[in-house]
């Protein structure tokens, strides 16, 4: 796109970006770490992602400030304006996946008791799924990639249908035997955790879609998204 | 309420009732082209605003409403401006004057005639009605708490007009215009000369004004296009590039140069 004759205000917003994707390499590698804490039972690796969640923290404040400052000083209009309001949500969901990778993180100490030993390869699978949908989200992010977008979208059901299946493979084991419902409702919380991450990647795509085109995919299926984006449906 | 015809090329029409219809405006200062078949309704009762960088045609259109350029020779405009099924365009179809009554103007310099409050609203009522002392009076009164200015002048109302602070210029020149009962008010960067609690003023005034008649205004400051206006079009060049409900015109434009232009990376 052409540059904002105010070179100061081009800067502020690239700035902005820079730090949004700053912010979501950090929680991808949260989520990455906490899993692995759990696979390889590294209570230390644990403890550093439940402590590291506070750099995560602070960069949604800094972000937040940087996007109050924006509207109150350079008044963004169209797709400025969008990108601005876009950060301001897609912050609020990187927060929350670092809170997820916290939580990983929680239960792979606690998973020191009751081993994970049937579970760990299934939500390590469904891990590398979301991980895969949070990077590529932040890809379409840095790209103004609707395509890759519509991508993430789309692929959350794998993700869901992953963690339906998980769900039921957990209930077998404990069905089967009684001594494992510690373990299974731990994998259960774990697998929850990991699907919420693919959920905020779906809410980040979708922020992706307003920024480039302007229109609201929230609460459409997958095909009314394509079609808004590709002209074929008007928004009203 | 006049129904148009279908616009060709932009979809510049509105769901509101129409108030004038442009269609296939072109104009011409002698040889030179300035405006290029600009097609576009202005609804009534609401707020059309023109915005574009300097010398995009936008003044040059608005000036069309009310003929102003049959004052300079070699201007003409083509095509049709319709109000209530009539080519305003056409001498024949309305006189001058008659339209100037009927689409008012408001400029960018406040420009109060050299004589009292009260007279500079009078005169033109003097001019052209047979009103008796009375109603003159009464009249003056309505334009000028229809411009919000009664207020502030009514102890003073035959102290000379130019002795009035820039805004209160401004809103005099709006009574005089209001005096005439006009359907339309154009305005051409009214507020580029006012500080910004005048402006503000200006603003709140067009909000209610237009619940009595409709507002087309130019203005340069775009925030100002988004603060008053319900409808906005983008001119670049004398073209009509982009028409539209302001919100979406702020929000998301549908042609990339009206993105340039309303972001700042315009040049």
């Amino acid at each position: 796109m052409t540059e904002h004759t105010i070179k100061s205000f081009e800067d502020e917003l690239t700035a902005l970006k820079e730090k949004v994707l700053a912010m979501g390499g950090l929680v991808e590698k949260a989520i990455r770490r906490a899993v692995r804490a759990l696979a390889e039972h590294d209570l230390k690796r644990a403890r550093k992602v439940i402590e590291r969640d506070r750099a995560v923290n602070a960069l949604e404040v800094e972000i937040d400030n940087m996007t109050r400052s924006l509207l109150a000083l350079r008044q963004p209009a169209a797709s400025d304006l969008r990108l601005v309001i876009a950060t301001v949500k897609i912050v609020t969901d990187l927060e929350r996946i670092g809170d997820l990778a916290e939580g990983i993180a929680e239960c792979a100490l606690q998973a020191a008791e009751h081993p994970l030993n049937h579970h760990v390869d299934s939500l390590q699978n469904l891990a590398e799924k979301a991980i895969v949908q949070l990077q590529d989200a932040l890809d379409a992010f840095a790209r103004n990639d609707v395509a890759k977008a519509l991508d993430v979208i789309e692929n959350d059901e794998k993700i869901n249908r992953g963690f339906r299946s998980l769900q039921r493979e957990n209930l077998t084991y404990m069905m089967e035997d009684p001594r494992q419902i510690s373990a299974g409702l731990l994998a259960s919380a774990i697998g929850k955790n990991i699907e919420r991450v693919g959920d905020h990647a779906v809410n980040i795509a979708e922020m992706v879609i307003y920024i480039v085109k302007g229109h609201d995919v929230r609460h459409v299926d997958h095909e009314t998204a394509a079609a808004l984006v590709s002209g074929e449906l008007d928004e009203d | 309420m006049t129904t148009p015809s279908a616009p060709t090329d932009h979809a510049s029409t509105v769901s509101e009732e129409i108030k004038l219809s442009v269609r296939h405006l072109n104009f011409y200062y002698g040889d030179k082209q300035v405006l290029f078949d600009n097609t576009l309704d202005i609804a009534k009762n609401k707020v059309t605003a023109f915005i574009g960088p300097s010398g995009c045609g936008k003044s040059t259109h608005i000036r069309t409403y009310n003929r102003m350029f049959e004052l300079y020779k070699g201007h003409r405009a083509e095509g049709e401006i319709l109000m209530d099924d009539m080519n305003i365009l056409d001498p024949k179809q309305i006189p001058a004057l008659e339209l100037r009554h009927r689409i008012g103007m408001i400029f960018q310099k406040p420009t109060p005639f050299p004589m009292s409050i009260f007279d500079n609203i009078a005169y033109g009522l003097k001019l052209h009605t047979r009103l008796g002392k009375r109603e003159i009076e009464e009249r003056v009164e309505q334009a000028l708490r229809g411009a919000a200015l009664w207020d502030e002048v009514k102890d003073k109302l035959h102290q000379p007009g130019t002795a009035l602070s820039g805004g209160q210029q401004q809103r005099l020149c709006i009574a005089r215009a209001l005096a005439n009962e006009p359907e339309v008010m154009l305005m051409d960067e009214p507020c580029s000369a006012l500080d910004p609690i005048a402006t503000a003023k200006i603003e709140e005034l067009i909000d209610e004004l237009k619940q009595r008649l409709t507002i087309v205004i130019v203005t340069h400051n775009m925030q100002q296009a988004a603060r008053v206006s319900d409808y906005t079009a983008y001119f670049y060049l004398g073209k009509l590039i982009e028409f539209g409900d302001t919100k979406t015109i702020f929000t998301a434009p549908k042609k990339k140069e009206t993105e340039d232009y309303i972001t700042g990376r315009f040049g």
